[in-house]
Formats: structure tokens, sequence, C-alpha cells
């Protein structure tokens, strides 16, 4: 599998950046080198063996049902570019 | 041309836990815009979920609730898009191994049959933030108090073919969540938003192209929608047009959908394993152990009614779906003692007033051993169940308990016979001509000639005389005459 310019410009535009030409193009190298080695990865017969999502099969630790946060929400939004009425204000996101 | 119409659903269902899905911060609805959104809700750098046991539990308790398998080893993954209600930028959720697995629900039509909706699948995923769209000098202001609140999505199969199927189906599963104690079934709050898939074709043709309406949040917006694209995908293909797969946005204020802009609709979630957290593992034994604490369903608590109380298929239905309301109805006719006439009240008087008043039997002003109070002044026949209508009416504003209100209002029914006797005299030596009809009547015509005499004493008692015991002496009298 490899992947083209114009696949660079889409992944650019749903991750929200701007990718410049020459970054399109030198991008667009290396994500297809480590395509390559994916491809190498496929390669090899996985019938009947479970996918692994850890070496350590260790599982998932659960929380009790507690609160143990507090209200944080000033210290929180003085780092925020905009807030009003304690909500965070964004650019307006429908028309 | 029959036309016929398949509908499947994604409920979106908040569970009742105190705290968020992957944080400590408390889910109380109602505070104060993001008081309740911590570091983890905010997506900090730094910060990493851990997942709430309770919303394990409950996701587990909706499965065994369905006869669902239950996935033993669930994962999540990551949904990624960009909406400033999603700090992360993803939402976590879980697309290849669910927690809940196959399973059905039984839904009953209006025509008294029962049909079988089949389950996808249900899943555990977090609710995002809200964002308000009013007048902030031209921006949009975020509250993150619901970011992470923690929700299963239940996803059915296409397996409902009218809006009225769709709503049964809907009805069906917010009695059941609420029953088993995994979500507050509170509407207007959001804890249950529905997501409808809708096609048609023609009978016996192929599946029709499908579109999705998002985020309704009632029964009716629900009906109201389906029933309209319905009605605008068959148009479309009966002027010679096809559907397009999309998704439709549907606004309760104006009762309208419109589609979304095709750039809003352009995503590519591109899913991938939440490298965050590691796959969660439950055995049969904790399985087991969530089945034997499911408390009593709402069918089994309908068939327990028809038997223990004797009550109708009917009534069973409308007193045991609703957990809260069954309880209310428990109570009332155990303190009673009558559960007929208690089922009569809950399902009437009761019903009617909370309708129209549009308040939750939660928040019902009257308790369920005050009603059972007012019902035992009718059983020990100390007034009649008009004089009872009366009381409650009164109760309901708040004046008080019942036998107060009886007192200050003076609405004690006469029963005293030697009274009763007295008015029965008085009107039938008033009424010559009457009596004289009634004696020269055909047998089978005096009941209703019964009529006049009983509304002359009635009017005497100054409508406190029992009338049972009124149209007993009368008969008596008026036979003895004959």
């Amino acid at each position: 599998m490899s992947i083209d310019r114009a696949d660079i410009e889409k992944l650019g535009e749903l991750a929200r950046i701007h990718i410049s030409d020459e970054n399109a193009q030198a991008s667009a190298k290396s994500i297809n080198e480590v395509l390559a080695l994916v491809d190498q990865l496929q390669a090899v017969d996985t019938t009947n063996i479970e996918p692994m999502a850890n070496p350590l099969g260790a599982r998932q630790r659960l929380r009790l049902d507690e609160v143990s946060e507090t209200n944080r929400r000033e210290a929180f939004q003085a780092i925020a570019p905009a807030t009003e009425d304690g909500l965070y204000l964004v650019p307006k996101v429908i028309e | 041309m029959t036309w016929e119409t398949v509908i499947g659903l994604e409920i979106h269902t908040q569970l009742a836990t105190k705290t968020k899905i992957f944080s400590g911060a408390s889910t109380e609805f109602g505070a104060a815009p993001n008081t309740q959104a911590c570091a983890i809700d905010l997506a900090m750098p730094g910060t990493l979920p851990v997942l709430n046991a309770e919303a394990v539990r409950m996701a587990v308790m909706f499965g065994v609730a369905i006869d669902a398998e239950i996935g033993l080893i669930s994962s999540f993954d990551r949904k990624n898009y960009f909406y400033p209600d999603l700090p992360k930028g993803y939402q976590t959720t879980q697309l290849e191994r669910p927690i809940v697995l196959e399973g059905a629900v039984d839904i009953q039509l209006d025509d008294g049959s029962t049909k079988t909706v089949r389950i996808h699948h249900a899943h555990l995923e977090e609710d995002a933030g809200k964002s308000l769209h009013e007048d902030f000098h031209g921006m949009s202001g975020i509250d993150l108090n619901r970011a992470g609140t923690p929700l299963i999505e239940i996803v059915s199969e296409p397996d409902m073919n009218s809006p009225e199927e769709a709503v049964a189906f809907a009805k069906k599963l917010h009695a059941l969540v609420v029953s088993i104690g995994i979500c507050d079934g509170e509407m207007a709050q959001g804890s249950m938003r529905f997501d409808v898939n809708v096609s048609v074709r023609k009978k016996g043709e192929e599946l029709g192209t499908r579109t999705e309406t998002k985020n309704l949040n009632s029964f009716r917006f629900m009906e109201r929608a389906i029933v309209q694209e319905v009605e605008r995908q068959i148009d479309l293909i009966e002027d010679g047009g096809k559907v397009k797969q999309e998704t439709r946005l549907y606004d309760g204020d104006t009762h309208t959908a419109r589609s979304m802009r095709s750039k809003e609709e352009a995503n590519d979630y591109r899913y991938f394993p939440c490298p965050d957290l590691l796959p969660v593992e439950i055995d049969q034994a904790y399985v087991d152990a969530v089945r034997a604490s499911l408390p009593e369903l709402p069918e089994a608590r309908r068939a327990r009614f028809t038997d223990s109380y004797e009550l109708s298929a009917y009534d069973a239905g409308v007193l045991a779906d609703d957990v809260a309301t069954a309880a209310y109805f428990e109570t009332t006719a155990s303190q009673c003692g009558d559960a007929k006439l208690a089922a009569n009240w809950v399902t009437g008087e009761l019903a009617a007033r909370l309708n129209s008043d549009d308040v939750l039997i939660q928040h019902c002003p009257v308790s369920a051993e005050q009603l059972a109070a007012l019902i035992a002044r009718i059983i020990d026949k100390t007034i009649s169940n008009k004089m009872a209508r009366e009381v409650f009416g009164a109760m309901w504003e708040g004046e008080g308990e019942p036998d107060a209100i009886i007192e200050a209002r003076g609405l004690k029914q006469v029963s005293d016979s030697g009274a009763i006797e007295g008015m029965v005299d008085e009107v039938i030596a008033s009424s010559a001509k009457q009596v004289e009809n009634y004696r020269n009547a055909d047998e089978a015509k005096r009941p209703k000639m019964l009529g006049y005499f009983v509304g002359q004493i009635m009017k005497a008692s100054k409508g406190q005389a029992n009338p049972q015991q009124v149209n007993e002496v009368l008969l008596q009298k008026l036979n003895a005459l004959l």
C-alpha cells in the first residue's frame, strides 16, 4: 500500500493542519516508508493467533465510582483564551 | 403501490453513575457550567483515563436484562473528529469489541401482538459537552460538565416497520433501563437520545437507501421525525428521484429536519484502538453475580400484577412498565387494602393530573401513603367517589391530609341509616305522581325510573348521602308500595 499527495492533503484536512507543498512531498515519502514496513509485517501468517493488546497480559484496572475531583474551574479558565459566565468561548461553530 | 418502512434505532442512554466514565468528576445534572469538568474531561496534557467500575457493571446489567451475550473481553477505540465540545478531538468508544453483544427485546403492539426486535450490540462510550450558540459576541459557549458522562449506545437491527413500532421499542427500552436502575430516564435532561435510521422499499424488494436522523430526545419528536422522513423518501422516489444516504438533524422547535451540510458530514473517523486503555476483562462469575442482582423486570412485574392483584392486562401494563409508577401503585394498594381501587385511582385521576400538569410521578405532590389514606375513606364509606375526587384535587393543591380536608370541607357522607330513611320517606311523600307512575310501570322499566328519586334524595342531602345506601333503602321502600 502507498499513499500519494491527494491522500496527504486529505489527512491534513482531517487533522485540521496546513501542509505546505514541499512538506506534502516529504511527508508522502516518509509515510510510504512506514507503510512499506507495515506491508512486510503483514506478510507474516497470523492465522489462529489472537491479537495482543499488551505484551504483559495486563488488564484494565477499574476505578470506584466515587467523586474525587473538586471544582477547579477558575484555575482551568485562567489559561483559556476566552471565557464568559463560566463557559469557554470558541469561534462560532454553526451559522 | 405499497411501501414498506424499515427502521433501526441507536439509543444513547446516560448511565446513572455518580462520576464520569474516565474521571472522578461528578455527573450530577444542573451544576454551574464547567464546575464538573476536571483535567481529564478537559483533555489536559498528561492526563490518563481510568475506567469507572460502575459503568461496566451497569452496561453488563443491561446486557443480562436483554439476555444478550456479554463480551468478556471488550476494548475501547478512538473515534476522531473535531468539535469544540469534544476537547480530546476523539470520542472514546467501543467499535471492535463492545461489552454487550446480540440480544433481543419483545415489544407489545396495539393490536395485542408481540414482536421481537433484535439488538445488534450495545457499547460503552463517553458523552460530549454542550455547545451554546446564543450570542456570545459572535462566539459559541462551551460547557463541558457533560463531557465524559458514561453512555451505552444501544444499536438495534432494522426490525421495526412503522413509527408506532419504533416508539413502542423506545418506550420498552426506557422502562427497562429505568427499572434496572442504570438510567434516570429523564428525557427532558437528555438522559436518553435517539438516532433513527429510516429507509423505504416496495414490498418484497431489496432494502432502500437509508438516512439517519440524529438527536431526537422525546418519543413524540421521534415519531414525527419518522413520519416526515418516510413521506419525504416516498415522495422523492415517486417523483423519479433517489434517496441520498445522509445524516439529518431534527429541530424540535420547528419540527423539521434538514440535511447536514456535506462538510459536516464528510467525516472519516479513523477509528483505532485506544492506547490509553487496556482491554476490559470480566469473567463469567462476575456476569452471573450481576445477573443475580437484577431487579424485577417490567415484563415479570406485569405478570405478577395480573396474577396477584387480578388487574386487567391493560392496567397491569400501564402500572408495571414504569418502575416509579409500579412502586407508587404497590404502596397505595398495600396500604389501602384494595388493589383494584388503587389501580383505578393511579391510572385514572392521578395519571390525568400528572399528565395535565406535566409532572413525573417521582415528583407527585400527593404521596402514595396519602392516596391510600384517601381511598381508605372511600372503602369505609366516609366519602363517595365523587367527594374523593374533590378531596384529591385539594390534596394536589397542597391542602394537606385527606382526613383534615374531609373535615374542613364538611364532606362526610351520610351513612346513618335513620337519616337516610327519613330523607327517602320525605321524597316519596312529596312525589305522589312519580310514585304512581312507578307502580304502574312495567317491571323492566322501573329501574330506570329510580333516577328521579335518587336525584331528589341526593339533592336533599346536599350530595352527602351514601348513594349505595340510598339506592338500597329507596328500592326497599318503593317495592313495599307495590
